[in-house]
């Protein structure tokens, strides 16, 4: 590891002034053209070393598949997308041109080992960033495979760092490098710079170093650094276990939201309306179908694919829903165990015309940029972002549920009519016409909820089966005709779900849930929150 | 009553009677039975091959036949919305029985195969199953023309040992046979080449499984302990899309941990969102991006066909699909040289024929029913496509892994008259179970 | 003939017309389909295939499941949509013991354990494989599984009166439990491939035309037999009382019947008959698969009954022979249709047609005679049971 002595050499020399010019990046790059990783490697090893600014954006270009070189001059191009007539940034003459034939140019092709050079490399590089997110960025990557040419680089980097979360991932790096150093008071040092993270990597080295045989003696031959080690790694341990609960009570809230919505329309339909509605999984499906059919409409703004689709979803399922409930359960109120079954058959049929327009098959459903990564509190917390959107979401979605039905007059009708058909209707209450409205209400949020649902699921023909028993099972849970009730139902099923998966496994996780609810039905047959008076009787 | 019964008779007779005039129709072509689904989930990975079998099928007829007769497509749908696999076998039945057909292509899961083998076996018919699977089977009836472990999976974990330096292992599967003997096998082999118990993590989920947040969680851990970690994913068909999203969110790439998938090929990519996988691999013994000849012939002659028959595109090649033009080129040439498309004389004259495959190489049928196959490591690009990044010799297929002592001891060899069985046990020199 | 006409076969028929042709219709099946199977000579006009007779013998399975679900849900009102498991635990116990037929002819070899334990490592047989050696056992275990299940179940549910659709969604979610639960590998009954690679059954080999000719005769007479029990049942006070708690529970209560008790009888009972069909089917198919358990599957029972008419027990033969039919029809020659046309009956028979292809025959039946004190229709009270 050449480059980076002498890299750390020039950093010492310039501190982080203009580097002089080395002439040779034209001669560095020549290797990128080859066709073995091995003289690739190489080349990526010496344009690290050049000292030249084309360097850092040839190197980040190349890690995002973005490096071309055209087939005539042999001259190194930047292609964002890849057509006829578009722009192409010039690496050698440093100028924006544009291509006429996609065939003249030819990717720069990189495997793995080549990603894993280039993620250090430009980490290296930018680790001397005026920008912080980017500083923090390679430490993270550093952190990942420190070796222990970079330890010079580090130590000066973590000197300057203003930024006690990058200067953590720094001194993790330095830990886990010295730990392998032969001197036990280095090593012993390197414990100190360890026992601040909660990384996974920390962690894993502290759990090796106090490992023990069968007769309960530690492996490490430096019995006093391990017995050190055991205490700081007491010391982790319960924040460990503490962070572990909290990361377990975070994606129970998450799966909770997940459950919420899908059960939230049918909280509507069958919780006021009593309406058993099987075919409320297809009006999910519906949704995120929606989702898919409108990202290919509109292929150039798939980050604002999902607003687009919010809306458009819920029509297209609140107008099935509409047409379902006029067709078909108006004639079956009053028999609910009939409206089970005919509902059922209106989900085959959903089903099937799915299935005859997309294919058996799931469909992508492209995440956009903003909704994909990771919230990281820490290494040993981390929620990605998807769910976070989806659990305030769900939020967003009950909390104007809840403003709809106490607020407004159409939740004023739809409650009346409910309650007492006879009454509201010589109120003047259009009886029909309300439940229609909130039928459909109730399919358009599923529908909404098919949006939210296809940025996590796979989204087939087969959606609606996956959810329709765990909404069934949320809303008896929580108490039919109680949106509170869901609510509660849906966090509480998620967390519990959450909490048992570590330990038992996902299916046994979830027989137990299901286990669980059959017998607490049993115990309240109405659920958690029973609605109370004359209604709940019929 | 009596009434009833005359009416039903006579309903009977004519139903009969309609039934036999059906049958008796001149045979002068040759029937080919296809046998996979056109419905139901397995539908769209199995409606690609059906078509291959019929582009096979045309391309051959328009060569003049077989034996000089032309040869005719008998296609059946035993998919099943329900996933009831049984209809494999009711679909086999009818296919030979009825239908009267010489070979048949067709299944895609192991339990699809494992229904319709007793019929094969009872009927003797001819099956030949194009898809990558378990091994620990060699029927007298079925030609495997996909991977068995030993040219999949195996070569696969090699290759992540050299090149990559991968010493932990994670164990990722859909629970059932495929994933479970494979990671059984792997475990075993791992285990074998010094990599400690507690360095393999193995896991499996249900089918369709969607909430991966705590599996993907825990891999990350298990992937952070110092040591290069690699997933092994014989995860299968819906639940790999959220699968990789979750991989892709929690920031975990293919430089960290890679992941290899065994059950992930072009067909699947389609319906993915390819970048965030970028560098994740794929074992095959045939990865479309290869470059030969025959490759370039055969996706021209697909995409052709399948524009001409108005299949919904992007259209491409996949491993199956090569399997079935390899078993497909086995099948011609042993019944030319066999001068008779009867089973038995097809399945003697089949040891021993080589076929070139599609990535430049040769197949050879050997005596436990398997071919000899390369295997191709690819990692998965973000236009849906592989870039292959190894490719070993061919390999010979073998049925029985040596790397679980029950097996081990098992060999198959159909063409050895001493052996003649799919299940030979070395050691108590028996054939055990199966019909032999 | 004085003496056959006291045999209650001979009462229960009597009133019986449209019963008396449906069974005489399955008696024809039973023997007939079987007989020409084994011995019309190959190719002749009257061969019939083992495929179809095969396809015969499910049907008829399937014709006793939907006896089963209508009489508790024809006659006492409990709608369960999870009667496939029950159906199913019968299908795994017979399995079980096919399994253990199998001896050391599976691949491995091995004398003790299943192919598919040996291949996942399992060193001994799990306990509660014992025992199904022996077909007593298995046929006792036939009854006891899904006989068992539903006592609990049903002691639970009935006793905190949990009715309605609350009853149906819970039956699902045992449903649904269960299949999740059968399809692990780990559970030891073969996981996602079930159990399969049968040998042979009380020593006949199970793929012979003539043990297949059996089990369709079985199915047959079981499905007979059920038919007369059933009969008894529902023609006797013990029935009269399920009727009238189909249309008043609280009445029925007040009245001083202990309502759970008769619920929870006919419950177990109507499992037990569901395993026993589930018992006659896994031999026929040659293999007991998880995705039996699937929630739609029970859910499709309950069409069978509804198309061929609720609360009336042949209309429940009705609707399974001609369901069954025509999705092997259907799926076979226009696949993409059937789930419309499934999809399309559920919708039509419960709008259009409540009282199934039974009560639309008795209506046409008393049309002609100009009589209407038919007694054995209770078919148009299935509405009532929601207004009580």
């Amino acid at each position: 590891m050449k480059i980076i002595k002498s890299l750390t050499i020039i950093v010492l020399a310039f501190s982080f002034a203009s580097f002089a010019r080395a002439n040779n990046f034209e001669q560095a790059v020549q290797g990128l053209l080859e066709n073995s990783n091995k003289k690739k490697a190489a080349a990526v090893e010496q344009l690290a070393k050049v000292d030249d600014p084309r360097s850092l954006p040839t190197l980040k270009a190349m890690l995002d598949a973005k490096l071309y070189y055209k087939k005539d001059d042999k001259s190194l191009v930047i292609i964002t997308d890849l057509e006829e007539g578009a722009t192409v940034h010039n690496l050698m003459s440093q100028s924006d041109e544009s291509i006429s034939d996609k065939r003249a140019v030819s990717k720069v092709r990189i495997n793995n080992k080549l990603r894993r050079l280039l993620r250090s490399s430009i980490a290296v590089l930018e680790l001397s960033s005026g920008d912080m997110a980017i500083r923090l960025e390679s430490a993270k990557n550093l952190a990942k495979n420190p070796s222990a040419d970079m330890r010079d680089v580090l130590i000066i980097a973590l000197e300057k760092e203003s930024s006690s979360k990058i200067a953590g991932f720094l001194s993790l790096s330095l830990g886990l490098i010295d730990l392998e150093n032969e001197d036990p008071a280095v090593r012993r040092k390197a414990v100190d710079y360890l026992s601040g993270s909660v990384e996974p990597q920390a962690i894993g080295a502290l759990k090796a170093l106090t490992a023990k045989d069968k007769d309960g003696n530690y492996l490490e031959q430096d019995k006093e650094l391990a017995a050190y080690a055991a205490k700081v790694f007491k010391r982790v341990d319960t924040k460990m276990q503490l962070f572990k609960t909290s990361e377990n009570m975070l994606f129970g809230l998450s799966l909770g939201s997940v459950l919420l919505l899908a059960a939230i329309g049918l909280a509507i339909t069958f919780g006021v309306m009593g309406v058993i509605n099987m075919a409320h999984g297809e009006m999910i499906m519906l949704g995120a179908y929606t989702t898919f059919t409108v990202q290919q409409l509109m292929p150039e703004l798939i980050g604002a694919s999902l607003f687009v689709a919010i809306p458009v979803a819920f029509i297209v399922a609140a107008a099935v829903g509409v047409l379902m409930e006029r067709l078909i359960i108006r004639h079956l109120y009053g028999r609910p165990l009939d409206t089970l079954l005919a509902t059922f058959g209106v989900s085959l049929i959903l089903q099937q015309a799915i299935r005859q327009i997309y294919g058996a098959n799931s469909v992508s459903v492209i995440s956009p940029p903003w909704i994909s990564g990771l919230w990281e509190v820490n290494g040993a917390l981390a929620l990605t972002y998807n769910r976070i959107y989806i659990l305030l979401f769900a939020m967003l979605v009950l909390g104007l549920l809840a403003l709809l039905l106490k607020k407004t007059l159409v939740g004023l009708q739809m409650r009346a009519v409910t309650q007492n058909r006879p009454m509201a209707n010589s109120m003047g209450i259009r009886a029909g016409w309300v439940d229609a409205m909130t039928f459909g209400l109730g399919s358009g949020i599923a529908g909404i909820a098919g949006v939210a649902l296809s940025q996590i699921a796979s989204v087939s023909p087969n959606l609606g089966q996956t959810y329709i028993v765990d909404s069934f099972m949320v809303v008896v849970f929580g108490g039919v005709g109680n949106i509170m009730g869901t609510f509660i139902g849906a966090m509480t099923l998620g967390v519990i779900n959450k909490f048992l998966e570590p330990q038992v496994g996902a299916v046994i996780g979830k027989i137990i849930v299901l286990v669980f609810i059959i017998l607490f039905i049993q115990w309240r047959p109405r659920g958690l929150f029973a609605l109370k008076g004359r209604f709940v009787e019929d | 009553m009596n009434q009833l019964l005359k009416k039903t008779g006579i309903a009977l007779g004519a139903a009969a009677l309609a039934f036999s005039a059906f049958v008796a129709q001149a045979a002068d072509t040759i029937k080919v039975g296809v046998l996979h689904s056109q419905s139901g989930p397995l539908a769209i990975s199995e409606t690609t091959l059906k078509d291959t079998v019929l582009m096979l099928i045309e391309a051959q007829n328009a060569k003049g036949g077989v034996l000089g007769k032309k040869l005719e497509a008998v296609v059946v749908d035993p998919g099943d919305q329900n996933a009831d696999w049984s209809k494999f076998g009711v679909k086999a039945r009818e296919l030979i029985e009825k239908e009267k057909v010489d070979v048949i292509f067709g299944c895609w899961t192991s339990v699809s195969r494992k229904f319709t083998l007793p019929v094969v076996e009872e009927l003797n018919g001819l099956l030949f199953y194009p898809v990558q699977y378990e091994g620990e089977e060699s029927s007298k009836n079925i030609f495997y023309t996909g991977a068995a472990p030993n040219q999949q999976a195996i070569p696969a974990v090699d290759y992540l040992m050299e090149e990559e330096g991968v010493n932990r292992w994670v164990l990722e599967g859909t629970d059932y046979v495929y994933p479970q003997t494979t990671n059984k096998i792997l475990e075993a082999y791992l285990i074998s080449k010094g990599v400690k118990p507690a360095d393999i993590s193995v896991n499996y989920t249900p089918f369709s499984f969607s909430d991966w947040t705590t599996r993907v969680s825990e891999i990350k851990k298990f992937g952070s302990a110092g040591k290069k970690t690699a997933v092994v994913s014989t995860i299968n068909g819906d639940a790999n899309v959220p699968f990789y999203k979750e991989l892709g969110n929690q920031g975990i790439s293919a430089e960290d941990i890679p992941v290899v998938a065994f059950s992930v090929g072009e067909e699947e990519l389609k319906g993915f969102d390819t970048a965030p996988l970028v560098g994740h691999l794929a074992a095959w013994n045939y990865f479309q991006s290869a470059e030969a000849k025959a490759n370039d012939e055969f996706i021209a002659t697909w995409k052709a066909y399948a524009k001409k028959n108005g299949i919904k595109g992007p259209y491409v090649t996949n491993d199956p699909m090569e399997a079935t033009y390899i078993g497909f080129g086995a099948w011609v040439k042993a019944a030319e040289k066999a001068k008779s498309t009867e089973v038995d004389k097809v399945r003697a004259a089949m040891y021993g024929i080589k076929v070139p495959n599609l990535t430049g190489g040769t197949a050879e049928v050997l005596a436990n029913h398997h071919f000899t196959k390369p295997v191709l490591i690819g990692e998965i690009q973000a236009d849906g496509q592989f870039e292959i990044v190894s490719q070993t010799e061919e390999v010979p297929g073998d049925a029985w892994t040596d790397h679980l002592p029950e097996s081990a001891v098992v060999v198959s060899d159909w063409q050895n008259p001493k052996v003649n069985c799919g299940n030979y046990n070395t050691k108590t020199k028996k054939c055990s179970g199966q019909n032999f | 003939m004085n003496l056959l006409q006291q045999t209650f076969i001979y009462k229960a028929l009597q009133n019986d017309i449209f019963g008396r042709y449906v069974l005489s219709f399955v008696i024809i099946i039973g023997t007939v389909i079987p007989l020409l199977n084994v011995f019309a000579p190959e190719g002749s006009m009257f061969d019939i295939t083992t495929f179809t007779m095969t396809l015969m013998g499910k049907i008829l399975c399937f014709a006793i499941l939907a006896l089963a679900l209508d009489l508790v849900w024809g006659y006492c009102g409990i709608l369960s949509l999870g009667h496939g498991a029950f159906f199913s635990l019968g299908g795994y116990a017979m399995g079980m013991y096919l399994m253990r037929q199998i001896g050391d002819r599976g691949v491995y070899g091995n004398p003790e354990l299943p192919d598919f334990m040996v291949f996942l490592n399992w060193d001994a047989l799990p306990w509660y494989w014992y025992g199904f050696d022996s077909f007593g056992f298995a046929l006792l275990m036939v009854f006891l599984a899904p006989g068992i299940l539903a006592f609990v179940f049903g002691w639970m549910a009935f006793r905190s009166r949990v009715t309605g659709v609350y009853f149906s969604i819970i039956t699902q979610a045992l449903t649904f439990a269960l299949m999740q639960a059968f399809f692990m590998n780990k559970l030891g009954f073969g996981g996602n491939n079930g159990l399969t690679d049968f040998k042979d059954i009380l020593g006949f080999n199970i793929q012979s035309d003539e043990t297949r000719s059996v089990l369709v005769f079985t199915a047959a007479l079981v499905l007979c037999i059920t038919y007369f029990v059933c009969k008894y049942i529902v023609s006797s006070k013990f029935g009269k009382v399920l009727v009238s708690i189909r249309d008043a529970e609280s009445r029925t209560r007040f009245l001083g019947y202990r309502v759970e008790h008769y619920k929870l009888l006919v419950f177990t009972f109507s499992a037990i008959v569901a395993g026993v069909a589930g018992a006659i089917y896994v031999p026929l198919v040659g293999a007991a698969n998880p995705s039996e358990f699937s929630p739609i599957n029970s859910i499709g029972i309950v069409i069978w009954v509804a198309l061929g008419g609720r609360g009336t027990l042949y209309g429940a033969i009705i609707g399974a022979l001609v369901i069954g039919y025509a999705k092997s029809y259907f799926t076979t020659s226009f696949p993409d249709l059937w789930l419309y046309i499934l999809g399309g009956l559920f919708v039509l028979t419960t709008m259009y047609l409540p009282e199934g292809i039974a009560g639309r025959l008795e209506q046409l039946r008393q049309k002609r005679n100009g009589s209407k004190n038919d007694p054995s229709t209770p078919a148009k009270n299935a509405e009532l049971e929601v207004a009580k």
